[in-house]
């Protein structure tokens, strides 16, 4: 059980995962526009994937995107309110690595059916985040339970 | 750059059905819900004796931010009331349990009366003044004695 002890233990600014969301949400809808027989959306989408694969094994403080957060933004920005868990954001991570994949094989197979959805769906799910707040692993952690024991 | 046109109609679909499907979550989440009418919940499912006046069942599951911040306030007001007893189930480890009230997403916080039916339900971080609204009208007297 996931258990609130973001505050106490290893706290990080909520605020950082968020533009961390901002930018990845820029960068997939480039990707997008792109396409994908472009080289700059073949290597936005690649650089893409890699950005998630760093976060989902270090954690969002060690996230790339988090250092440019500390260097450009939270210098003009006051404390944070509350911090919290890194567990969520990291498993946000890992959802949009399987996604970021997913596009590449769609690239590499030339399905690019596969390749627009799953960008779309990474693209949704940052936006969403960025501007909305929204929590993905309390979306579809059940969801996924609920498919696999069908 | 060439514009990929089939890549910019996917970004416009999925822009406009984001924010579409997140006013809509925003309007719900938070309010009171009527209850749905599965059947009571007896003590020994919830792992806590029902209260005298209701019990708030929270329902959470890993990697849920807004858990938390609901656990906080949802103790608060039962350490403000009588009579209100509260629980936590990891929908994770409890999953038929789950399945079975029609449980999505989490937060959800299922406000039972003192037979364990369930009157009421909030997704997402219930508003302050919703769960107090539903134990008021499990308990009218307490309003009166302010």
């Amino acid at each position: 059980m996931s258990a609130d002890h973001g505050s106490a233990v290893g706290g990080v600014d909520p605020r950082g995962s968020r533009f961390g969301a901002a930018i990845t949400t820029v960068v997939l809808a480039v990707v997008l526009v792109a396409g994908p027989d472009s080289p700059l959306g073949i290597v936005l989408v690649i650089f893409q994937a890699v950005m998630f694969a760093v976060g989902a094994l270090l954690g969002p403080r060690r996230h790339p995107y988090a250092f440019v957060f500390r260097a450009l933004v939270r210098p003009r920005l006051g404390p944070p309110g509350d911090l919290e868990d890194p567990a969520p954001p990291r498993f946000a991570q890992v959802v949009g690595l399987v996604f970021a994949v997913i596009a590449i094989v769609g690239v590499v197979a030339a399905w690019s059916g596969l390749f627009y959805a799953a960008v779309a769906l990474a693209f949704a799910a940052a936006l969403l985040n960025a501007a909305f707040g929204f929590c993905l692993g309390c979306e579809v952690y059940l969801l996924v339970r609920r498919g696999a024991t069908r | 750059m060439a514009v990929d046109s089939v890549g910019l109609a996917t970004l416009l679909v999925a822009s406009v059905g984001a924010i579409t499907w997140a006013i809509w979550r925003r309007r719900r989440d938070g309010r009171l819900r009527p209850g749905s009418h599965r059947g009571a919940l007896a003590s020994d499912e919830l792992g806590v004796p029902l209260g005298e006046v209701a019990t708030l069942v929270q329902f959470s599951t890993p990697y849920c931010q807004p858990c938390g911040p609901t656990r906080r306030m949802l103790a608060e007001i039962c350490a403000e009331a009588t009579g209100v007893a509260r629980v936590e189930i990891n929908a994770a480890d409890q999953f038929e349990l789950a399945r079975r009230l029609g449980i999505r997403r989490t937060p959800t916080v299922l406000v039972l009366d003192s037979a364990g039916r369930e009157r009421a339900r909030v997704s997402g971080v219930p508003a302050r003044d919703a769960i107090v609204a539903a134990l008021r009208l499990l308990q009218p007297a307490l309003s009166d004695e302010r």
